[in-house]
C-alpha cells in the first residue's frame, strides 16, 4: 500500500466518521435512553441526556399490558419460517439461472422483482377474502406464506448474484467425475455458496421482521408479531414517550443484537450481493 | 456448457419459484380487476352489479389523483437523491482508514434494523413534536421559533424519515463498490497531480455507476409502496397523500372497494411505467 | 455466531413453526379487539377476574384508534370472523346493526339491568329500537379550564359560557413566552378528530353538513364563520403545531399545564384531575361547551361500546363478557381498587345517582353535558341525518377524512378557510353523487 496516511489525517477522518455515525445512530440511542426515564423526565425541558434516575418501570408496564414473549415468538417464527421457505424454493431457481442461463433469464429476474411493485393496499381486500376461504387468517402459516412470496424475488436475485460468483469450471469438473445433478448441488455448490446463503437469510429475516402491512392486517390475537405489538403504543392517552420508547426498544432490540453478532454476513447481505 | 438435459432440468428447478410468483401476481390482480369494474360498497350491501368504467373515470378525475401521483414521485425521487448523495459522501468517508471502523459501520447501518412503524413513531413524537420534540428544544436553545415539522414541512419531514431508514443501505452498497476500486488507478491519478475533485468525478463516480443503479432499483421497489411512515405521521394530510395512501383511503375509510380497486390498477400501471423506465437503465448496467 | 449454528437454529425454528400451527388450544377463548384508551387498558388488567369467575379465557388485540377502525371494518365487511367482540363507537353501531352484522343485545340478563343505561347512550347504540352494542363508557364534550390561570386573568368562567367569552378568555390567558396557550382544540385531520370537534362546534354557529336534499352546505356563511373563528382563535391563543394535535396530544399538553382551556371529551376529566399523570390535577374547572346564543351548544355524544359480530361461534361467551365489562359490578370493582374518579363514566344512570360518585368534581358537568346533547336534532336548521359530531351515513367516514385534511391544512395556514370550504364542498358533493344521494 503506497498511499501513506499521516496519523493526523487519520485522527481527523476518524473524528468525522464517528460524529456522522453517532448522529445517524442517535435516534435509536435516544429511544433506548428515554425508555429508562420516567414519563416526566422523558419530556423534561431542557431534555435530560444521561443524568436521570434510571428505571425499569416502563418495561414492567409494557410487559404487564402485553405479553411480549408471544409477539416475539411469532416474529421469530414468521420471519424465520418465511425466509427459510423462500430460500428452499429460491435455491434451485437461482441455480438454474446462474449456471444454465438463457436469453430470458434476465427478463424473468426483472419480472420477479417487478412483482414487488404491486401496491399491497390495492390487493388487501382480495387477499383478505382469500385468506378467509383458506382459513389462513390470524395463522402463522398464512403469514409465512405471504411474507415468503413478498421476499421471494429478492431472495432469488441475491442468490443468483452469489451463485454467479462461483466459477463454472468447478461444476464442470464435478460433472466429469460423474457427479449427478443432486450431488453437484448438495456437495459442490452448496458448501461454496453457504456464505451467500447465510447473508441472504439474514437480510430477508430482517425484511420479514420489519414488514408491517400484512402482518398487521392479517392477524388478530394469535399470530400477531412485534409489528402488532407496537401498534398499541402509538399515542395512547396521556404521557407516553417513555412507554413508547420501552416498547420500541423491545421491538427492535432482537434485530439489533442479531445484527451486531452477524455483522459480516449482514453487511454482505445488505448489498444484496449485487456489488462486489 | 448447457446441454439439452440440463436446460430442461433448469426449467424444472425454476418452476416452483416462477409458478408461485405468477400465482401471487395473477390471483390478486384478477380479483382486483374484477372488483374494479363492479359497484362494490360493503357498507351498502356489497356487490351491487357492474359499474363499467365508472370507477376508473371517478378515480382519475378526483381532485386528489394527480397530486397523489406527484407526491408519490416526489417522495421516491427525494429519498433517492438524498440517499445516493449522502451515501456516496458517507462511503467515501468510511473508506478512509479510521479507528473503530467496525463500530462506526454498525452505527451507520443500525437504522436499517428499525421497523418503519417504530421509526415513524420515534421521529414524529420524540424529535418532530413542536413542543416536546428534541428539535423543538434545539431550536429554542438557539432562540429560534420551533418548526412544526409534520405540518409546515410535512413532505420533507417524511422524506427525511424514510431517507434515514434507507441511507444505511445506500452507504453500504456504495462503500463495497468503492472498496473494490483499483487503488493503483487512483494512485496513478494522484501521482499525475489530478485534484481530488477530478479524481472523484472521472474515476470514482463512473466506477460507482453500477452500484448506484442497484441502489436506485432496489430502493424504488420498496419506496413506491411506503405506507407506515405516512399512516403514523400525517395520515395523508398536508399534501403527503401518495397514490398508495389514496387507495387505502378509498378502500378503508370510504369503503368503496370498486373505486379503490380501480386505483390499485392505476398504481400497478404507474409501478410498471417506473419499472420499465428502470429496467431500461438497469438492464444495461446489470450486464456489466 | 457461526453460520452453521445460525442455519441450524433457523431450521429448528421453522420446524417448530410448522408443528405449532396445529396446536391451537381447545379451552374457550374469546378474542376482543379494543382501542388503547386508558379505560380499556385498565379493563384488560381486570380480565383475570373475569376468567376466574367464568373460566373463559380472553385474548386482547389492543390497537391505536385508527388502526383499530381499519382492522375491525375490514374484518366485519369481509366477514373474516377474527374477533368475538369489537370495540366500536356510536357512528358504526347503527350502520352495522342495520346491515345485520351485529348480534342484537336485547336478551341481556335482568341482573344486568339494561334499562339503567343512560337513554342517550342506549339510543345512539341502537337501530330500530334494538341495542347492538353495550356502552363501556360514554362521553359528551365540555370545557376543561385552569382555575388558577382564569383567576390570574381576572375572569370567571360561567357554567354555560358563550364562544365570545371563551375566545376572549383564551386570548387573555395566553402567555406564549412561558408556553401557556389559552386554548387547545383538536386540529389533527380525521373524522374522529378535528371534524368531530368542528362539526359539533358548527352546530352552535348555525351550520349543518347537508340540507334536506343532501346538498353539502360548506358554501354557506355559517360554515365560513365557524372555520374562520376557529382558525383566528387558534392562531392567537393555540399551541404551535395545533394542526397535528388530536385528543391525545391535547390531553398531554393539558396535563403538562400548557393549556388554559381545552374543549374535548368529558372522559378526559378523570385524566386531567388524576395527580399521578397530571401536573395541574387540583386546578381544573369544568363548564358546558360554549354556544353562540343561537340555541344549540356544540357538545357531542359518543360512546365506546362493545359489540358482537354476527357469525361468531362464541356468542354466549362474548355476551357473558360484555355483561361483565359493562355491568354495575365492574364499576364497583374499579371504584374499590382505584377510586371513584377512575370508573368508566357516562354509561349508567345509577352511577350518577350514587352518592359516592357525586363527590367526584366532574361528575355533574359530565352528566349535564351528556343530557344536553341532541343527536336527533343536532342543528338549528333541519337536516336529514342524525348525529352531533358526525353524520350517521356509511359514506361519512370517507368524506370527513378528506374534509378534515382540508380543514387541517387551513389551520396550518397552507390555505385560507374559504379555499378549504370550497374544496370540502366540491368533494362532498362529488362523493354524495357517487353514492347516489343526489
Amino acid at each position: 500500500m503506497a498511499r501513506t496516511v499521516t496519523s493526523q489525517r487519520k485522527a481527523l477522518t476518524t473524528a468525522a466518521a464517528w460524529i456522522v455515525g453517532l448522529l445517524i445512530f442517535f435516534p435509536i440511542l435516544w429511544t433506548i435512553l428515554t425508555s429508562f426515564k420516567t414519563e416526566a423526565q422523558a419530556i423534561a425541558s431542557p431534555p435530560i441526556f444521561l443524568n436521570f434516575d434510571w428505571t425499569l418501570e416502563n418495561y414492567a408496564i409494557v410487559q404487564d399490558r402485553s405479553d411480549y414473549m408471544r409477539f416475539l415468538w411469532n416474529s421469530i417464527i414468521i420471519a424465520g419460517g418465511s425466509t427459510l421457505l423462500g430460500v428452499i424454493i429460491a435455491v434451485p431457481a437461482a441455480w438454474s439461472m446462474a449456471f444454465v442461463p438463457s436469453k430470458r433469464t434476465k427478463d424473468i429476474l426483472l419480472w420477479m422483482l417487478s412483482t414487488k411493485m404491486l401496491p399491497a393496499v390495492g390487493v388487501l381486500y382480495p387477499i383478505y377474502l382469500l385468506f378467509i376461504k383458506l382459513g389462513l387468517l390470524d395463522t402463522r402459516t398464512g403469514l409465512v406464506i405471504v411474507l415468503m412470496l413478498i421476499n421471494l424475488p429478492i431472495i432469488v436475485w441475491m442468490l443468483y448474484t452469489y451463485f454467479r460468483e462461483i466459477p463454472g469450471e468447478i461444476l464442470e469438473a464435478a460433472r466429469m467425475d460423474g457427479a449427478t445433478l443432486k450431488e453437484e448441488i448438495l456437495y459442490v455448490l452448496t458448501p461454496m455458496a453457504i456464505p451467500g446463503i447465510a447473508s441472504t437469510i439474514l437480510l430477508n429475516f430482517i425484511l420479514a421482521w420489519n414488514e408491517a402491512f400484512w402482518t398487521l392486517n392479517l392477524t388478530a390475537a394469535k399470530a400477531g408479531p412485534l409489528t402488532a405489538f407496537i401498534a398499541s403504543y402509538s399515542s395512547p392517552e396521556g404521557l407516553f414517550y417513555a412507554k413508547l420508547s420501552a416498547a420500541s426498544t423491545m421491538a427492535i432490540a432482537p434485530i439489533l443484537i442479531l445484527g451486531w453478532f452477524s455483522q459480516k454476513q449482514l453487511v454482505r447481505g445488505l448489498t444484496f450481493g449485487a456489488v462486489k | 456448457m448447457a446441454t439439452k438435459a440440463s436446460r430442461s432440468a433448469a426449467r424444472l428447478m425454476m418452476a416452483p419459484a416462477v409458478i408461485l410468483l405468477l400465482g401471487w401476481m395473477l390471483v390478486p390482480l384478477t380479483m382486483t380487476l374484477w372488483f374494479s369494474f363492479r359497484k362494490f360498497l360493503p357498507m351498502r350491501g356489497g356487490d351491487l352489479g357492474w359499474a363499467g368504467f365508472d370507477n376508473y373515470a371517478r378515480f382519475v378525475t378526483s381532485s386528489s389523483f394527480w397530486p397523489a401521483v406527484y407526491t408519490t414521485l416526489l417522495i421516491v425521487g427525494g429519498v433517492l437523491v438524498i440517499t445516493v448523495m449522502l451515501g456516496v459522501l458517507l462511503a467515501l468517508l468510511l473508506d478512509q482508514p479510521i479507528w473503530g471502523q467496525g463500530v462506526v459501520r454498525i452505527l451507520v447501518i443500525a437504522p436499517f434494523f428499525v421497523m418503519p412503524t417504530v421509526s415513524a413513531l420515534v421521529w414524529k413524537n420524540m424529535f418532530m413534536d413542536p413542543v416536546n420534540g428534541l428539535f423543538a428544544h434545539l431550536f429554542k436553545f438557539f432562540g429560534a421559533e420551533p418548526v412544526v415539522w409534520l405540518t409546515d414541512a410535512a413532505l420533507p419531514s417524511i422524506i427525511m424519515i424514510v431517507s434515514w431508514q434507507w441511507l444505511p443501505f445506500a452507504t453500504l452498497i456504495l462503500l463495497t463498490a468503492i472498496q473494490s476500486l483499483d487503488s493503483e488507478q487512483l494512485e496513478a491519478a494522484e501521482m499525475d497531480g489530478a485534484p481530488s475533485l477530478k479524481r472523484f468525478w472521472f474515476i470514482i463516480l463512473p466506477h460507482l455507476s453500477r452500484a448506484i443503479t442497484v441502489v436506485i432499483l432496489i430502493q424504488t421497489i420498496f419506496l413506491l409502496s411506503i405506507f407506515a411512515e405516512i399512516f403514523v405521521t400525517t395520515q395523508g394530510a398536508f399534501d403527503t397523500r401518495t397514490l398508495t395512501y389514496l387507495i387505502f383511503q378509498r378502500i378503508t375509510d370510504a369503503q368503496n372497494i370498486g373505486l379503490g380497486s380501480a386505483g390499485g390498477i392505476y398504481a400497478i400501471i404507474l409501478a410498471n411505467i417506473v419499472a420499465i423506465f428502470l429496467m431500461r437503465i438497469v438492464g444495461k448496467n446489470l450486464d456489466a | 455466531m457461526s453460520i452453521k449454528n445460525t442455519l441450524r437454529a433457523a431450521t429448528a425454528l421453522s420446524l417448530i413453526s410448522a408443528g405449532s400451527v396445529f396446536a391451537d388450544g381447545h379451552a374457550t377463548t374469546i378474542t376482543i379487539a379494543t382501542v388503547n384508551n386508558g379505560d380499556m387498558v385498565r379493563m384488560q388488567g381486570y380480565t383475570d377476574k373475569f376468567t376466574e369467575e367464568t373460566g373463559i379465557q380472553v385474548d386482547w388485540v389492543t390497537l391505536e384508534e385508527n388502526v383499530l377502525r381499519q382492522r375491525v371494518t375490514t374484518d366485519i365487511t369481509a366477514k373474516g370472523g377474527q374477533f368475538d367482540i369489537m370495540t366500536i363507537g356510536m357512528y358504526e353501531t347503527p350502520i352495522w346493526g342495520a346491515n345485520g352484522w351485529l348480534v342484537p343485545l336485547d336478551d341481556l340478563s335482568a341482573e344486568y339491568d339494561a334499562d339503567d343505561i343512560l337513554p342517550a347512550m342506549r339510543g345512539g347504540l341502537s337501530h330500530d329500537g334494538t341495542m347492538y352494542a353495550a356502552p363501556f363508557y360514554g362521553e359528551s364534550s365540555m370545557i376543561m379550564y385552569r382555575t388558577d390561570l382564569m383567576e390570574a386573568a381576572g375572569l370567571e368562567m360561567p357554567d354555560a359560557p358563550t364562544w365570545e367569552f371563551v375566545a376572549s378568555a383564551a386570548r387573555a390567558m395566553t402567555d406564549k413566552d412561558n408556553e401557556i396557550y389559552g386554548i387547545c382544540l383538536r386540529g389533527k385531520a380525521g373524522w374522529g378528530e378535528n371534524v368531530a370537534f368542528l362539526t359539533a362546534t358548527s352546530n352552535a354557529f348555525g351550520a349543518r353538513w347537508f340540507d334536506e336534499d343532501w346538498n353539502a352546505q360548506f358554501d354557506g356563511d355559517a360554515w365560513s364563520n365557524t372555520l374562520n373563528f376557529y382558525i383566528e382563535l387558534m392562531n392567537d391563543a393555540g399551541p404551535p403545531g395545533a394542526s397535528n394535535n388530536g385528543f391525545n396530544e391535547n390531553l398531554s399538553l393539558f396535563q403538562q399545564g400548557k393549556c388554559g382551556m381545552w374543549i374535548d371529551a368529558t372522559v378526559a376529566a378523570s385524566f386531567v384531575t388524576n395527580p399521578a399523570d397530571s401536573t395541574v390535577a387540583d386546578k381544573v374547572g369544568f363548564a358546558l361547551a360554549p354556544d353562540t346564543g343561537l340555541g344549540k351548544r356544540g357538545n357531542w355524544l359518543w360512546a365506546w361500546a362493545l359489540a358482537i359480530p354476527a357469525g361468531t361461534n362464541k356468542e354466549a361467551e362474548a355476551k357473558q363478557f360484555i355483561e361483565w365489562a359493562t355491568s354495575k359490578d365492574y364499576i364497583e370493582l374499579v371504584a374499590a381498587n382505584e377510586g371513584w374518579a377512575n370508573v368508566p363514566p357516562g354509561a349508567r344512570t345509577s352511577l350518577y345517582e350514587n352518592p359516592n360518585y357525586a363527590s367526584v368534581p366532574f361528575a355533574e358537568m359530565t352528566l349535564k353535558s351528556i343530557l344536553s346533547a341532541d343527536p336527533i336534532n343536532p342543528t338549528i336548521d333541519p337536516v336529514p341525518y342524525v348525529g352531533v359530531q358526525f353524520v350517521a351515513i356509511p359514506e361519512f367516514a370517507g368524506i370527513a377524512t378528506e374534509v378534515g385534511q382540508e380543514f387541517s391544512a387551513a389551520l396550518a395556514g397552507q390555505q385560507t378557510a374559504e379555499e378549504a370550504l370550497a374544496k370540502a364542498q366540491a368533494l362532498t358533493n362529488d362523493a354524495m353523487e357517487a353514492a347516489g344521494y343526489r
